[in-house]
């Protein structure tokens, strides 16, 4: 069966063609950048604000990248990919139980990682990937089963982790940039920027596209689509593990730690376009500066807002720009 | 010495639908062998069959040896390129792409195959950045055929190339074909709406009904016959 099962790859969706990305759009990030640049050069609280915002940011880019390239390849969202963040978190706790260093542990995750997304892709989805809601159902069903599973191992309290950047303070003139932000930029930048690199440059990231846009016409030439989907889950929880690690020393481990996580990341992606890991970046990090500059400089905004503002901001992105800031037009060709 | 390709009462079912009742025919070394039929004949069923994109009965022999059911993937790697209906274009990517993963299957440089490609296909040189969805059909079919060529291929199977293009570029890709057949040695099997040209290009020559092959011989003899003048070229 399963070869009979494999063959019918799903092909529905209309070439998407073009950047996708509008003269409007572009003018107005670089608009938004010059404003923060300006504000940051003539404020020192608006300066910490924004570096802060971004370093959240960049936690909210991560595991929404991880959500875009598994829609990407499965057209699902994958509900679990918080949960599953969370879990390699708490493997990277128990590493350091076992006296191993920080950042062993925070590699030694990353693989483990790997192979936790590519056997749940193998395990779990595999089975149910003909029908979509399917595996969405089966994506929630992993939340729950995650999130018991954590708890009855580690338990609900909280949990603490050794800092990876200690607390120091770096002070640029009247401006003081935790040292803890800046780590978190450049950690997620460094893995954004080595994925961006294996999916643009490499033979294995062409199969990778191939085979999530196509997957049809990959098998013809030769690409083992199924190979391609499990990897493509296992670098997404990668990803996730990331965007985990970088969590735990603000919120701490506990089950829920991804849950809001998760949301933000959500509405990170659906303001990129869903479709587009660039937009997932973008999103994610003008979804952090914009929360953190509205909770300084707006009154009434209070923490418990940030949530509802998040997802107001999606909504009007939704109801302005239906395809996010990236998302491309749908064009078919005969 | 066993022919390249040979198909022994294959038969194929799409559910219920029962699309091939028994096809047989071989394909020599070297050989352009057309397929035609109208449409529901069971054409692109023939070739879906052969390159394990339908479940089928029936023995396929290629090269001697029993192509297995391993899914589509494995056929690619036997040497069999399929240019499917739709021409199997990642519209999404750029036509350099298309072409580097034409060559998937094998390691190493692919410069000379590119370099082999642009002496077919100079007009790709400029082209090779732009996104392949936005190339015309023509130059999609010819994208498409370029990238069959990277696989290195024993047997390309083609399907329907002549469908939605102007005839003046029918015309066109029917000549590179028959080029790549007589400078590359390439043994094609093409499946064919337009009776017409494929007759010309091809040496042998399959006709299909509702899933039988009703007719066979070598083009010129096919082309005499008065059933197939009277059903596929209309005089």
């Amino acid at each position: 069966m399963e070869a009979v099962r494999r063959l019918n790859y799903r092909e529905r969706r209309a070439n998407r063609i073009g950047t996708g990305v509008s003269p409007a759009v572009v003018i107005a990030l670089v608009a938004a950048a010059i404003f923060l640049l300006v504000g940051s050069l003539l404020s020192p609280i608006f300066a910490q604000q924004t570096v802060a915002g971004l370093a959240q940011g960049a936690v909210f880019a991560s595991l929404a990248l991880a959500l875009v390239l598994i829609y990407r390849a499965t057209e699902v969202i994958n509900f679990a990919q918080g949960e599953m963040a969370m879990a390699t978190t708490y493997f990277a706790y128990q590493l350091t139980l076992w006296h191993v260093s920080y950042w062993w542990a925070f590699f030694l995750t990353l693989i483990i990682a790997f192979f936790f997304g590519a056997i749940v892709q193998v395990a779990i989805i595999r089975p149910v990937q003909r029908s979509v809601i399917a595996v969405v159902i089966v994506t929630v069903g992993m939340f729950v089963l995650i999130d018991g599973l954590v708890t009855w191992k580690w338990g609900a309290d909280l949990k603490f982790m050794p800092a990876p950047f200690g607390n120091t303070v770096y002070h640029v003139g009247s401006v003081a940039f935790a040292r803890q932000d800046i780590g978190t930029l450049v950690v997620t930048i460094i893995s954004v920027v080595l994925l961006w690199v294996l999916f643009k440059f490499t033979k294995l990231g062409l199969a990778m596209r191939a085979a999530a846009l196509r997957p049809a016409s990959a098998a013809l030439v030769g690409v083992r689509v199924n190979r391609m989907l499990a990897i493509g889950w296992g670098l997404a929880a990668v990803l996730g593990a990331v965007a985990g690690l970088m969590t735990e020393p603000t919120v701490f481990l506990q089950p829920t730690m991804m849950q809001a996580v998760l949301l933000y990341a959500f509405a990170a992606a659906v303001l990129g376009g869903l479709e587009s890991p660039a937009g997932a970046v973008i999103g994610g990090l003008a979804l952090g500066v914009f929360l953190n500059l509205v909770g300084q400089y707006v009154g009434f905004a209070t923490s418990e807002l940030r949530l509802p503002i998040a997802f107001a901001v999606l909504l009007i992105v939704l109801l302005v720009k239906p395809h996010g800031l990236f998302g491309s037009k749908q064009v078919r060709r005969v | 010495m066993p022919p390249l390709l040979e198909l022994v009462d294959v038969t194929a079912r799409y559910g219920p639908v029962q699309a091939l009742h028994g096809v047989s025919l071989t394909v020599g070394e070297g050989e352009i062998v057309a397929v035609l039929g109208a449409n529901g004949a069971g054409k692109t069923t023939t070739l879906r069959a052969i390159s394990n994109t339908v479940r089928r009965e029936g023995e396929i022999r290629f090269g001697g040896k029993a192509v297995g059911r391993k899914g589509p993937e494995s056929v690619a790697r036997f040497g069999i390129a399929h240019v499917p209906e739709g021409r199997g274009t990642f519209a999404e990517l750029t036509v350099w792409e298309n072409l580097r993963l034409g060559a998937y299957s094998r390691r190493g440089s692919v410069k000379d195959d590119f370099a082999r490609v642009l002496s077919y296909f100079p007009w790709i040189q400029d082209r090779r950045n732009q996104q392949a969805g936005t190339l015309s059909g023509g130059e999609q079919q010819m994208l498409a055929l370029a990238r069959a060529f990277m696989q290195r291929p024993r047997l390309l199977l083609l399907d329907e190339p002549s469908l939605g293009l102007a005839p003046v570029l029918v015309t066109e890709v029917f000549r590179i074909v028959r080029e790549l057949n007589e400078h590359e040695g390439l043994t094609v099997l093409v499946v064919e709406q337009n009776a017409h040209i494929a007759l010309q290009v091809a040496q042998t020559a399959y006709v299909l009904e509702v899933g039988r092959v009703a007719l066979s011989g070598p083009s010129a003899e096919l082309q005499e016959h008065e059933s197939v003048r009277r059903s596929y070229l209309g005089y």
